[in-house]
């Protein structure tokens, strides 16, 4: 797997006439299995470059190119986990998580196989009948991700997936996402405002710069995995990549 | 709920009623309680030679599902295709609000002059009821979709057709629902109203214009209790559904 953002850009005028450049001059290249952080602060047009990968948005020049194709809509191979509300309410767990199976045309005894074996993976077995309404915000976010999982894609796309949750929460799921991932290996890549969460996580942070949002810096992360929050070393990386922001 | 504060002015209002027939003192206005009992209390029982209750409620029941099916099935695919498309909406809808206002009922001599006297009329004029709070709800409903649920699906691949069945109509139902109630409300009372017609033979509404050219008021009142009665039921019915049905409404997280 090869992503490649190529001089990409992103222009648009609001209602009221004003033109904005939300992001400007990005390249990037991803390898496979890598773990990146886009970091910035709100507005930087991060979620945008996502959603732009993701092909839900079109650049206003440049272009993404997944394995020497160019990115124009949706692709099979990136599923994409959003901030919330991305579950479908009328539709219990096993079938929410069963969900891509199922457009793909997967029978419902297979697709059932597919999605439990997911479910169980993040401990929500006992949960497949129930609603998302009777989760907790972070089961939720679970079943979104055993959702993408379970699609097989090459890619998974991260839009602060766990920015409503609390603290403890959310440092559980970050736990389990770097889990899930040296399972799986799959490249992610993950947007977020939280220098902690990008320390915690990423083999590489990239870092944008408020509007028009460019790349800065690339950081790379060389510390081990598990990472510990409270050690010396976290401390220390994390203070590096606060004073190249605040440099900005 | 406490029930006894609901019974309270039920039976105010009952015994109100009889005071003011025994004061009134004449049948051809206002009919003691227990004579209208007596009508309601033998719902088989032929009535003028025109049929019983029950008969007449029957058929009242049977022309205003049809006509509301009917209502219900041309309403929901203009509204999903008003919903979803841009330039649908704008076509159709300069047309949609010219005709809204006007009421069901200012419809009959129009239908009379399409569909003569009989079934075809009065199906038309329950059509015409009904048809607009499907459409405005179905509308409403389908605009309103999660932007996040119809992107997830499209990052699942989905096609028009898929991200229709799976999402937007499911997504939507509530609110559709909603105006399949208030669409039946209204279709309700055209169906009696249009029973009114000259020319109608059967049906609540006729039953109770019927009665009245024979002074008969015990039996209009009768009538119109089971009119009442009728359409309260089946709205406790379709919310009963949707109570069930949509729980997750306004529990979307």
């Amino acid at each position: 797997m090869q992503l490649t953002i190529d001089n990409l850009t992103k222009e648009f005028t609001t209602d009221a006439g004003e033109h904005i450049v939300a992001l400007s001059d990005i390249n990037l290249e991803i390898r496979d299995s890598e773990f990146i952080c886009l970091l910035g602060p709100s507005g930087c047009g991060k979620t945008t470059l996502l959603r732009i990968i993701g092909g839900l948005d079109q650049p206003s020049s440049g272009q993404v190119i997944l394995d020497n194709q160019v990115i124009t809509r949706p692709n099979p191979r990136m599923a994409m986990i959003f901030q919330e509300y991305s579950l479908y309410p009328w539709r219990n767990v096993l079938d929410n998580t069963a969900f891509g199976l199922e457009l793909n045309g997967m029978s419902r005894e297979e697709r059932y196989a597919v999605a439990k074996r997911y479910l169980d993976l993040v401990g929500l077995t006992e949960f497949s009948q129930s609603f998302p309404y009777e989760l907790s915000g972070g089961m939720r976010q679970r079943v979104a991700v055993v959702r993408a999982l379970a699609v097989e894609p090459a890619v998974l796309l991260m839009d602060e997936p766990f920015g409503a949750l609390d603290a403890q929460t959310r440092n559980k799921l970050q736990h389990d996402l770097v889990d899930i991932w040296e399972k799986t290996k799959k490249t992610i890549l993950f947007v977020t405002h939280s220098v902690d969460e990008a320390v915690f996580l990423a083999d590489r942070i990239v870092v944008l710069s408020p509007r028009p949002g460019r790349i800065c810096e690339n950081i790379p992360i060389e510390q081990p995995r598990p990472r510990d929050r409270t050690s010396v070393e976290f401390a220390q990386v994390r203070r590096h990549v606060l004073d190249l922001i605040s440099l900005k | 709920m406490r029930w006894y504060l609901k019974i309270i002015s039920p039976v105010l209002l009952l015994v109100a009623w009889e005071i003011a027939a025994i004061a009134v003192n004449n049948e051809f206005i206002l009919p003691r309680v227990g004579s209208v009992f007596v009508v309601l209390l033998q719902p088989t029982k032929d009535i003028l030679g025109s049929g019983s209750l029950l008969d007449n409620a029957i058929i009242s029941l049977t022309r205003v599902v049809s006509g509301f099916l009917l209502g219900i099935v041309v309403a929901i695919p203009i509204g999903i295709g008003m919903g979803r498309v841009r330039w649908i909406n704008d076509m159709v809808d300069p047309v949609i609000e010219l005709i809204r206002p006007i009421p069901p009922i200012a419809w009959i001599p129009l239908a009379l002059a399409w569909f003569k006297i009989g079934l075809a009329s009065i199906l038309f004029i329950i059509f015409i009821g009904s048809f607009f709070p499907v459409l405005l709800n179905t509308i409403d409903g389908v605009r309103r979709v999660n932007r996040t649920w119809i992107e997830t699906a499209y990052m699942y691949g989905a096609k028009e057709l898929q991200l229709l069945v799976k999402v937007i109509i499911p997504a939507a139902a509530p609110t559709i629902w909603t105006g399949i109630r208030v669409g039946f409300g209204i279709a309700w009372m055209s169906v009696v109203a249009a029973e009114m017609l000259p020319g109608t033979t059967s049906g609540l509404g006729y039953l109770i214009m019927y009665s009245y050219n024979f002074g008969q008021v015990q039996v209009i009142i009768a009538g119109m209790i089971v009119i009442g009665i009728i359409g309260l039921g089946i709205d406790i019915f379709l919310k009963e559904v949707e109570r069930r049905k949509f729980r997750w409404q306004g529990l979307e997280r």
